[in-house]
C-alpha cells in the first residue's frame, strides 16, 4: 500500500463555528465566560456515531487540516497529506474533526478576540492555556457532535500533547490515541528556543507590550524572526543540506566582486518568517509556545508517566522520525517505555527520514504505510 | 507457520502477556492471540515486517535488541519467546539473561549447528554450511552465533537457567525419534522453555 500520494482530496470545505456559552474554567484558574471554535470536518460520522476521529493541530496549526476552500486556493490545509480519500486518515471511513484551538488566531477565541469586559481585543491579557484547557473544550466541540467517544484522537508534535492527555483527561472517550513526534514533556532546549522565539517577538517595538492590535500596529519583524528559529528546529542539517547546501541566491565570491553574496537559505528562511508574520498573531505564537513549554504528563502524577498512563484504556500508536531533534526518537521511546510499563496496548515505528520534525507533514511512503495500517486496524474496529 | 512455531504454542497459557522478540511479520502473534488469547507485544526491526504486523492488529515496538531491553520492566510478561533469533544477537548471553528477567517464563528456539547435516557438510567440503534452511554465505549472513543444542545446555547450566522443557524437532517424520534421542546430532530446531 501506498497511500497518500495518488489518492484524493476531500475538495472544497467550508470552516464552521461553534458557539460556546457556558463558561470554561481554566487550568490557571481563570474561566472564558463564552468562546468559539472554529473546525472542519471531512467524511461521514455513522448513524452509531462511533467513526469519529479528532486532530489536533501544533503550535502553527489551525483547523484548515485538508482540502481547499474554494476552486482558487493555490495550498490545501496542512495535513492534506495524510487526510483524504484512501489516505491514512481515510475520509471515506472516518468521520474527521478538525479543530482551531482555543487561543488561535484563525477565528476561534484567542488574543486576537475582543475582550468582553473593555471591548479591546484581549492581547495580551487573554488567560494563559494548557493543553489540559484545549482538551476540555475540544471535549465540549465532541458533546456538541453528538460524538460519545474518538476511534481516534491524533496529533504530531503539541497535537500529539493534547491527543495524550485526552487519554488521560477522558480515558472513556478515546479509543486509539496517536502521537507523532511528540514528547512527555519539552527539554530544557526546546524551552530555550521558545525563550529565544518569545524574546525576537518582545523586542520588536511594534509589539508595544502585547497592545499591538490597539495602537494598530503588527510585530511582523519579532514574529518572522522568531518563525525563523522555529523553522531551523523544524528541519535537520541534512534537510537543508540537500535543500539549500551552500547555493547562493545572488552576488559572487568571485575576486574583486563586491556585491553581497545571499545564501538560498537566508532567503529562503526570510521568506519564511515573513510569511509567516502576515498570517499568524504574535500573542498566539507566545501563547502556545508557554503552553509547550509547561507541558508535563505526569505532573501530577507524581511526576511518573507509568502511573500516568494507567488511566488511560485506549490503544496506542507513538511514530518519531530518525532525523527528528526537536522532538527526538528518544522522547517517543518514553513515551513507549512508560506505556509498556502501564501494560497498555502500543505500537511504536521510528520512521527513517531526513526531514527532520517536519516529516511527520510530508508524505513519506513508509509513514503513510504505517500510519495507514493502524488506521485501517482503528477503522476495523465500527 | 514454521515447525518451531506451532510446537512452543502450547507452551503458552491461554490469556498470557507474551512479549515476542523478533517477531517477524506477526504471524505467530497472530495465531497465538486468535488460537490462546493471549496479551502480545511484539519487537522487530525490519520495516516491512513491522508494517504487516501492524497490518495484522499487532502490537509492535521497533526496537533492536541488541541496543538492550531495558524499557522493559521486570517479571513484567508471562512468557518471552525469541523464536530463531538467539543466532542472530550480538550478545546472546545478556540477552538470554534479559529475557528471564523480563518474563516468568521464556521459550527459545534456535537451528542446531550440530545437526548430523551441517557436520558432514563442514567434514566432506571444509566450507561453513549453506542449505536451503541456512541459506546464507558465512561473510553476509544475520546468523552471528550458531550454536548447538548441547552448546546452549552448558549455557544455561553456567547461568543457572532451568529448563523446564524441551523439543527437538528433526528432518522427517521418522527424525522425531532421533531427534529425541540424539537432540544434538538429529535436532535440525531446538526449542527450549526455561525459567530462572
Amino acid at each position: 500500500m501506498t497511500a497518500g500520494t495518488q489518492n484524493g482530496s476531500v475538495g472544497i470545505v467550508v470552516p464552521q463555528t461553534a458557539h460556546f456559552e457556558e463558561p470554561l474554567l481554566l487550568a490557571c484558574g481563570r474561566s472564558l465566560p463564552s468562546f468559539d471554535l472554529v473546525f472542519e470536518t471531512y467524511g461521514t460520522l455513522n448513524p452509531q456515531r462511533s467513526n469519529a476521529v479528532l486532530v489536533c493541530h501544533a503550535l502553527s496549526g489551525h483547523h484548515h487540516a485538508a482540502g481547499y476552500h474554494s476552486e482558487s486556493d493555490t495550498k490545501p490545509g496542512w495535513w492534506d497529506e495524510c487526510i483524504g480519500p484512501g489516505k491514512p486518515i481515510d475520509t471515506e471511513r472516518f468521520f474527521v474533526v478538525s479543530l482551531n484551538n482555543l487561543g488561535g488566531c484563525h477565528g476561534s477565541t484567542g488574543p486576537c478576540s475582543p475582550n468582553p469586559e473593555t471591548g479591546k481585543p484581549w492581547g495580551p491579557d487573554f488567560p494563559p492555556l494548557r493543553a489540559r484547557d484545549w482538551v476540555n473544550s475540544q471535549a465540549r466541540l465532541a458533546d456538541r457532535l453528538g460524538i460519545g467517544c474518538w476511534a481516534a484522537v491524533i496529533g504530531g508534535s503539541l497535537g500529539g500533547m493534547q491527543a495524550m492527555r485526552w487519554s488521560l483527561e477522558y480515558p472513556e472517550r478515546v479509543q486509539h490515541c496517536i502521537v507523532i513526534a511528540s514528547a512527555l514533556k519539552l527539554s530544557a532546549q526546546n524551552i530555550a528556543f521558545n525563550e529565544i522565539a518569545r524574546q525576537a517577538i518582545e523586542s520588536d517595538p511594534d509589539f508595544a507590550g502585547g497592545r499591538y492590535l490597539e495602537q494598530g500596529l503588527t510585530p511582523s519583524r519579532g514574529l518572522g524572526l522568531a518563525r525563523m528559529i522555529g523553522h531551523v528546529t523544524y528541519l535537520s542539517d541534512d534537510a537543508m543540506a540537500n535543500k539549500f547546501g551552500r547555493d547562493l541566491r545572488s552576488g559572487t565570491f568571485e575576486h574583486g566582486q563586491e556585491a553581497a553574496v545571499e545564501f538560498q537559505v537566508e532567503s529562503y528562511l526570510r521568506h519564511q518568517g515573513s510569511q509567516f508574520s502576515g498570517n499568524f498573531d504574535a500573542n498566539t505564537y507566545i501563547l502556545m509556545t508557554h503552553a509547550l513549554d509547561y507541558f508535563d504528563l505526569a505532573r501530577e502524577y507524581n511526576n511518573d508517566p507509568v502511573e500516568a498512563f494507567r488511566r488511560a484504556q485506549c490503544s496506542f500508536l507513538v511514530l518519531s522520525f530518525s532525523t527528528d531533534w526537536r522532538f527526538s526518537p528518544e522522547r517517543s521511546r518514553e513515551i513507549v517505555e512508560a506505556l509498556i510499563a502501564a501494560q497498555k496496548p502500543v505500537t511504536y515505528a521510528d520512521i527513517a527520514a531526513d526531514e527532520g520534525h517536519d516529516a511527520f507533514l510530508l508524505p513519506l511512503p513508509r509513514y503513510l504505510d504505517v500510519f495507514g495500517s493502524y488506521m485501517s486496524r482503528v477503522g476495523e474496529q465500527h | 507457520m514454521r515447525l518451531d512455531l506451532t510446537h512452543i504454542q502450547r507452551w503458552i497459557a491461554p490469556g498470557a502477556r507474551v512479549l515476542d522478540l523478533g517477531c517477524g511479520n506477526g504471524e505467530f502473534l497472530e495465531q497465538l492471540q486468535n488460537a490462546r488469547d493471549v496479551d502480545g507485544l511484539g519487537l522487530e526491526i525490519d520495516e516491512g515486517n513491522i508494517t504487516e504486523a501492524i497490518g495484522r492488529g499487532l502490537n509492535i515496538i521497533q526496537q533492536n535488541m541488541d541496543d538492550g531491553l531495558t524499557n522493559f520492566p521486570d517479571q513484567s510478561f508471562d512468557t518471552v519467546v525469541m523464536a530463531h533469533a538467539l543466532q542472530a544477537v550480538h550478545f546472546p548471553d545478556r540477552v538470554l539473561d534479559e529475557m528471564l528477567r523480563i518474563g516468568r517464563e521464556c521459550i527459545v528456539t534456535f537451528p542446531n549447528f550440530g545437526h548430523w547435516s551441517c557436520r558432514l557438510y563442514l567434514a566432506t567440503r571444509g566450507r561453513m554450511p549453506v542449505s536451503k534452511f541456512m541459506p546464507f554465505s558465512w561473510y553476509d549472513t544475520p546468523n552471528i552465533h550458531f550454536c548447538t543444542v548441547k552448546d546452549f545446555q552448558q549455557l544455561c547450566e553456567q547461568k543457572g537457567i532451568r529448563i523446564l522443557e524441551k523439543d527437538m524437532i528433526g528432518n522427517t517424520p521418522r527424525e522425531p525419534l532421533l531427534a529425541s534421542a540424539w537432540p544434538n546430532l538429529f535436532a535440525v530446531t531446538a526449542t527450549f522453555r526455561i525459567t530462572r
